[in-house]
């Protein structure tokens, strides 16, 4: 009996098996990976032979000398003899470029510093701070040292830092970027600002939608239902560029409003490549998301509530405001925060429709992917979405309780 | 309560047509009068548009042709929350999200009562149906019954003068629902209320009304106290609806005064009372209530009609004794019996004598 049991719990488990890999490869390790690298970087430590794997230490001797020498010491003649031996291996090991792409990272313009004191590292003779200093006069700027001390850590929260637009001041104390550099939480804001408004807006739009959905009869109820599901059937792009077709300011709105004379032909609306672009295709693109499951709370609502409210005396405002609309909150709540957080994390629209202001954080995150291949500051940047969202999820579990969730 | 002009006409269902298709007539012409203080049960077939005449008198359907008066008013205009008509729904409808205070609380709020008025009425409410001590429950944390007294309660806290209810015990138990049949007409006299009842049971439409509106095919068949219901059928609908009934089909072969001769299928001839049959030659269908058979010879009435018959069945029933037997061509003729010390048990295939009063034999339309 308790055989039969467990070898039926056995087989239960096998077949959950490839579902339980399939999360642990493609969500727990990507995620898990990816707040790792947010705080680890290895470009200035260790290098890894692509074609061998040899993974081989560098910086070594510097390290050593920061390691003997407190924060914020002048860098002595000793000191530029470890960076010249360092120089020596990074040739050999044909590296420079990644050392010094991980230091530009944080201070840019420094990458090339290293590559040509590399190229010239055999040359380079005691004294060796002036040998440096011929090189490059920037070899001396106490903001390097301080960069290479971090980085000679693998270990670091500078990127948490460069996420928030503040940075470490040569003594090491933490304080605000240049005002002309600030631009993650500037899109932070944004980003939490326009995710706000367009849940507001599917809200808006979608409770009445929701609403006739759940209490037409069934035949019209269905059609109803086949054009709130069908942008979920056409793919995204075309929803996305059929946007742009329609708002553009030589596109089908604005035409038909200097068509009908409502508009003169030099003030056409812009309403693509800015915010408004971005709030317009994301709202529709996510509206089926608040409709679902305000419908799902609603369409089990019985009828009989409301005219029992009315037959006791109360308007259809009333009846509406204490006795429909509560028995609703919980699909508000369950579309409110799938809305938001999907927003909150959306790419392709505001990269497509929203020009230079309405992008959204996880554009910069794309660019830091794609572009400038600063990783880690990625990471950190989604860490702190991440971060940011599961707040925000414990909030509404302590206002309303996530048991209150109806998701369908 | 009694505004004096309008007492024996408070409720006035004139000429009224419901479609909702604008088809079918979901219910025909329809004429009520229900004087203040009455209770009036409507009882019917499922789908015979008893709801439907509810919701129209609620404002929750209009009527397609005709006119409802509420208290000498035309209805029409008046939206439902104007209507002061408390409502017991088949669902019981309690609002989920608010407790049984609450629920109480919400036809006096909206009628801006005061908070001290409003307590005090909750509280006299709820010990008129015993549930004093549920105030701060939830409904889904109480039992169907007691869901059920919440309903009616909050239906009558406000105090209105007339009361719907449509179907209101069908989802409880035999014995709470004869115990609430009991509490809702001591509530509805107590309180002066004038109550229209909706419901398919029989029995309960039979022990709480004062009146009883047999529907049938949103048209009202009979509508006449219970006894008179149950004693004179109008017709063959209402006969076969309300209690147990016996039925032998047959021709009119002569009227002569409150009696008519009536020669059933069989050949046999019988005396009836005529009631909605006036030719000659018109088929019928003769019915005999189940008690107004005699079986006992020795019991006969003077006058009595007796016709033979054969035991088919004897059913033990405790109180009383069921027996089906084959009269004239029908096999499902039922007899029912006292449990009496005299009382014979009649075993299967024996064949009897029985008899009953011509003027008990009623010539319905077949
Ligand atoms: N909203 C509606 N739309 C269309 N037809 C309806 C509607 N409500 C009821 N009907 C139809 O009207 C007829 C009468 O319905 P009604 O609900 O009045 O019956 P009822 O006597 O209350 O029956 P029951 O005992 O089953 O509750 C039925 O044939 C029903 O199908
Ligand atoms: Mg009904």
């Amino acid at each position: 009996m308790a055989s039969a049991q467990s070898h039926a719990r056995r087989r239960a488990f096998f077949l959950v098996l490839p579902l339980l890999a399939f999360i642990l490869i493609t969500f727990v390790a990507p995620i898990g990976q990816m707040l790792h690298r947010s705080f680890h970087n290895d470009g200035f430590t260790m290098h890894e032979d692509i074609g061998t794997g040899v993974r081989t230490p560098i910086m070594t001797n510097l390290k050593a000398w920061f390691d003997a020498n407190p924060a914020g010491t002048e860098p002595t003649e000793e000191a530029f003899a470890a960076l010249a031996a360092d120089m020596v291996v990074l040739r050999e090991l044909k590296a420079p470029g990644q050392a010094g792409t991980r230091i530009n990272y944080e201070l840019s313009g420094t990458r090339s510093m290293f590559t040509k004191a590399a190229r010239q590292a055999k040359k380079l003779e005691a004294p060796y701070k002036d040998a440096f200093l011929d090189l490059d006069k920037d070899w001396l700027n106490p903001d390097l040292w301080r960069v290479m001390r971090d980085a000679s850590s693998a270990y670091t929260f500078n990127f948490y830092l460069a996420a928030l637009d503040l940075t470490r001041s040569s003594d090491g104390s933490i304080e605000k970027v240049n005002e002309n550099r600030q631009v993650y939480v500037t899109l932070f804001t944004r980003t939490l600002f326009l995710s706000v408004l367009i849940t507001f807006l599917t809200f808006v739009l979608g409770y009445p939608i929701a609403h006739l959905l759940a209490t037409l009869p069934l035949r019209y109820s269905n059609l109803l239902m086949i054009l709130v599901l069908l942008p979920f059937w056409t793919s995204l792009l075309v929803r996305t560029t059929s946007w742009m077709v329609l708002l553009q300011s030589q596109g089908v709105v604005n035409d038909s409003l200097v068509g009908l004379g409502l508009l003169g032909d030099e003030n056409r609306l812009q309403m693509m490549y800015n915010q408004m672009g971005t709030v317009i295709a994301m709202t529709h693109i996510l509206l089926p998301f608040m409709v679902l499951p305000l419908y799902s709370v609603m369409r089990p609502i019985n009828p009989s509530y409301v005219r029992a409210a009315r037959s006791l005396g109360a308007t259809s405002w009333t009846a509406f405001r204490r006795i429909y609309f509560p028995q609703t909150i919980p699909g508000i709540g369950a579309g409110a925060l799938l809305v938001f957080i999907l927003a909150v994390g959306y790419y392709i629209t505001p990269a497509l429709v929203g020009g230079a202001d309405g992008q959204l954080i996880s554009n910069l995150i794309a660019f830091h992917m794609q572009k400038s291949l600063n990783w880690s500051l990625a990471a950190a940047l989604a860490a702190l979405l991440l971060g940011g969202i599961l707040i925000l999820y414990w909030l509404y579990d302590r206002l309303i309780g996530i048991d209150n969730l109806k998701l369908g | 309560m009694a505004n004096g002009k309008n007492d024996d006409a408070f409720v006035v269902f004139d000429r009224v047509q419901k479609s909702y298709d604008g088809e079918t007539l979901v219910v025909k012409d329809l004429n009520l009068t229900l004087p203040r203080g009455e209770f009036l049960t409507m009882l019917g077939p499922s789908g015979s548009g008893k709801t439907t005449c509810l919701m129209m008198l609620a404002g929750f359907e209009t009527a397609t042709h005709g006119e409802i008066l509420l208290d000498g008013r035309p209805i029409n205009n008046i939206p439902p929350h104007k209507r002061g008509i408390g409502m017991v729904f088949q669902s019981y409808a309690l609002f989920p999200h608010m407790t049984v205070g609450e629920n109480l609380s919400f036809p006096l709020e909206v009628r801006g009562i005061a908070k001290s008025t409003r307590e005090e009425k909750i509280k006299r409410a709820l010990d008129m149906v015993q549930m004093g001590q549920f105030a701060n429950r939830r409904p889904a944390q109480l039992s169907g019954g007691q869901q059920q007294r919440i309903a009616l309660a909050r239906a009558l806290v406000f105090e209105p003068e007339l009361v719907l209810m449509d179907e209101p015990l069908g989802a409880l138990d035999k014995q709470l629902r004869e115990h609430m049949q009991f509490e809702i007409t001591r509530l509805a006299h107590e309180l002066g209320i004038t109550t229209v009842y909706v419901t398919h049971d029989q029995t309960e439409a039979l022990t709480m009304s004062d009146r009883v509106a047999v529907f049938n095919d949103g048209v009202i068949q009979q509508l006449a106290p219970p006894d008179q219901l149950y004693e004179t059928p109008q017709n063959s609908f209402v006969a076969q609806f309300i209690g147990e009934n016996n039925t032998l089909n047959g021709v009119i072969t002569a009227i002569k005064g409150d009696l008519c001769e009536v020669k059933l299928d069989n050949g046999e001839v019988i005396d009836a009372k005529p009631v909605n049959v006036s030719k000659v030659g018109e088929r019928t269908c003769v019915s005999i209530r189940p008690e107004r058979v005699e079986v006992n010879p020795a019991r006969l009435q003077p006058g009595a009609h007796t016709l033979k018959a054969e035991v088919l069945e004897f059913i033990y029933m405790g109180d009383i004794f069921r027996t089906r037997l084959r009269v004239a061509g029908n096999e499902d003729f039922i007899v029912k019996t006292r449990n009496a010390p005299d009382q014979v048990r009649m075993t299967p295939g024996t064949q009897i004598d029985i008899g009953w009063l011509p003027q008990d034999c009623r010539a319905l339309d077949a």
